[in-house]
């Protein structure tokens, strides 16, 4: 049977691999929604964050044995505390300016992680192989899935729901995003605001540093890895509306499986289709798909 | 009585100059141009330095020239533009004799047209279109360490002939992977294999699997990589995790050693891929191998060994007929075979081609490898003859003229 001109069996394939592309980009955007969504900042060091997540998995298993599961809970934590530090020193002071500001101080902050750490590695990077549970795959019929991608999908659906359900059905999201719309009042309640702020670009941050792990088995870990992905997940976050959390998440996984489609009609679009969906998308719906129109 | 002294000492020095034949004020100025900080300098950059620097310690030691020598470097960030820029600030200003290194083709073709305008000399080791030779080619570069046409043709041939008839391209979409699939195309078919498909992927990519399953149900023996560095590295792996290997075998049509390094064996064994060098060949370049080792910290890769090789032909040639002059020593360099640990019996054609015996290498199984860096099986050595384009095949106007 074929669709499309393709058989089923190769459309199947290709909207599976869509599938789990779009679940890295849905953790990826997920953070960066969540820290424009509360604070305001366009997090231009998330992809950095997101290479230092991997790097950390690295290195920690090279110098001290550290494995993939340690890993996958470390890794976010150490880059959340860095996270925090970057809040409490620099970002802090440029929240009443201009966004512009805010993405200036994170995009020299990416470059400079950059650059140190290709100093230090160079830029072909090393393999980082997946845990011995997930290594190998089953045999689909219409295709070959290894384990470690399915995994993949599993943990990312899983991060995507539970920040999503943190942040719009729990006591503590409610507070969060008071916290954000109205900061004087939600304080004079005698809530810690600053606290609270710098808390959720922790765990934004840390969500790309769980992506980052996540991606560790299946691309080389390098320098550059975070930069080559943050313009589509940037992207991606246009298009679902600039700090809306389901939003972030479903256009993810949207525009994953598109672009699997995409390579499998025509490949050499691959690299744009989602960049022509984001013009479409703007010129149509300025504030996104899922943003509240002004 | 000092200044006249000075002024003596000045006069006999311009007479005895002008009496031998010149080096412009007594220094030759080597430029190192090349990807400090990008996509290429693993294969290249830093380690071009340190092989330059060896180079020229070791000419000052051995053959204890008249001249003095310094080297200059910069770093050109893979844009033809600055690198443009940067060699006519060192051929007009700085008074620089050579440019070398000069990876990524942009650059190599931007520099080499410039140091014909000013009359310097280019040595190219890292870039790898046959356009320098071809097309772009002129009689004051030295394209030395390898071609599209030389690792294509030898990767491609081999693994034809040994039965890999049914193949496969994944190309990086931009000029030169198009160029390395024409020339490997080429080559599968004249010994008799077929090209069951292509598929052309954005550059650079990060995700491959979806070309890598349409490879899978393609029927092919063989999927021949057309692209470089982090593509290559993620399409490797990936393949390895679709379970495409080791059922459908993989061959590297631009591979460095840095790249199978980065990978490890388990990913990499048994591909097949062609360099212009390989460190553990044999005891003159184990012994350099390892000099440059204690200093970089990583086994060369060709197109540091090649730098090493064509800046010391280079200061050999200026030492013999003693001058700079550009015409003089690119007559000397071409009059004198290549014989180091990098090449035995090399000559420069009329069209600037070094050519030099390539190396079919196989990657061994992780079993296999003793040492640190021992990674390749060394399976056939492609003669000079063979390995490069012919010069009938030449679009070179400088061979066409004859």
């Amino acid at each position: 049977m074929t669709l499309f001109g393709v058989s089923t069996q190769a459309l199947f394939g290709q909207l599976l691999l869509g599938l789990i592309n779009g679940s890295f980009y849905a953790v990826l955007s997920l953070g960066l929604a969540v820290i424009f969504g509360l604070l305001n900042i366009i997090n231009f060091s998330h992809g950095a964050l997101y290479m230092i997540g991997a790097f950390i998995a690295l290195l920690g298993l090279e110098f001290l044995g550290m494995n993939y599961w340690v890993a996958l809970a470390v890794a976010p934590l150490v880059v959340g505390l860095l996270g925090v530090v970057i809040e409490r020193t620099m970002l802090r002071h440029l929240y009443k300016l201009d966004h512009l500001y805010g993405l200036l101080l994170t995009f020299g902050l990416a470059l400079i992680a950059e650059g140190v750490f290709r100093y230090f590695f160079g830029v072909s990077g090393e393999s980082y192989s997946p845990p011995e549970a997930l290594q190998g795959g089953v045999d689909l019929g219409f295709m070959f899935m290894p384990l470690y991608r399915g995994w993949v999908v599993v943990a990312s659906l899983t991060a995507c729901v539970a920040t999503w359900y943190v942040i719009e059905k729990t006591p503590l999201g409610a507070t969060l995003r008071a916290a954000t719309e109205r900061p004087q009042l939600v304080q004079a309640l005698g809530i810690n605001v600053p606290v609270l702020i710098t808390a959720t670009y922790g765990v934004g941050v840390a969500l790309a540093a769980f992506a980052g792990v996540l991606a560790a088995p299946i691309m080389q870990v390098n320098p550059v890895m975070g930069s080559n992905l943050i313009i589509v997940v940037f992207a991606v976050v246009v298009i679902g509306g600039m700090g809306s959390i389901a939003g972030s998440i479903v256009t993810g996984l949207a525009l994953g499986l598109i672009e699997g489609l995409c390579k499998l009609l025509y490949a050499e679009a691959s690299a744009v289709v989602i960049f022509v969906i984001m013009i479409i998308v703007l010129l149509v719906r300025p504030a996104g798909l899922f943003g509240k129109q002004a | 009585m000092k200044l006249k002294k000075l002024a003596l000492a000045a006069a006999t020095t311009a007479a005895l100059a002008s009496a031998h034949a010149q080096i412009s004020d007594n220094v030759v100025r080597i430029g190192v141009l090349t990807d400090l900080s990008g996509v290429y300098s693993d294969v290249s950059g830093k380690g071009t330095v340190v092989a330059t620097q060896m180079a020229i310690d070791d000419f000052i030691a051995r053959d204890k020239p008249s001249f003095r020598i310094e080297m200059v470097s910069a770093d050109h960030q893979n844009k033809g533009d600055i690198a443009a820029n940067k060699a006519r600030e060192w051929f007009e200003r700085d008074r620089v004799d050579v440019a070398s290194e000069l990876v990524t083709t942009s650059v190599a073709l931007a520099v080499q047209k410039i140091a014909k305008e000013k009359n310097r000399i280019a040595l190219v080791s890292g870039a790898a279109s046959t356009r320098v030779t071809n097309e772009d080619c002129n009689d004051v570069t030295v394209h030395w360490t390898y071609d599209t046409y030389a690792v294509a043709n030898g990767t491609a041939k081999a693994v034809t002939k040994t039965g890999g008839k049914k193949w496969f391209f994944l190309t990086a979409d931009y000029a030169f992977g198009h160029s390395l699939e024409t020339d490997a195309s080429a080559v599968v078919k004249a010994n008799g294999g077929e090209v069951l498909g292509t598929v052309r992927h954005p550059f650079p990519g990060s995700d491959f699997s979806s070309f890598l399953l349409k490879a899978q149900g393609s029927g092919a023996q063989i999927i021949g990589l057309a692209n470089a560095g982090g593509d290559t590295i993620n399409s490797i792996k990936q393949a390895a995790e679709f379970g495409v290997t080791p059922k459908q075998s993989l061959a590297g049509l631009l591979m460095f050693i840095t790249d199978v390094h980065s990978l490890g064996l388990k990913v990499t064994q048994n591909m097949y891929l062609t360099e212009g060098f390989y460190w553990n060949l044999n005891d003159e370049t184990r012994a350099w191998s390892k000099r440059f080792f204690d200093v970089h910290k990583r086994m060369p890769t060709m197109v540091q060994a090649g730098q090493y090789s064509s800046v010391m032909h280079y200061l050999k040639a200026v030492k013999a007929i003693g001058t700079d002059d550009t015409a003089k020593v690119m007559t000397q360099m071409k009059k004198t075979p290549v014989n180091d640990f990098f090449a035995k019996g090399g000559t420069i054609r009329d069209d600037g081609r070094m050519v030099h015996d390539m190396y079919l290498l196989q990657v061994k199984k992780p079993a296999e490898s003793t040492t640190p860096w021992d990674y390749y099986h060394v399976r056939a050595t492609i003669p000079a003859a063979e390995a490069f384009q012919p010069l009938s095949a030449s679009k070179c106007p400088l061979v066409a003229k004859k």
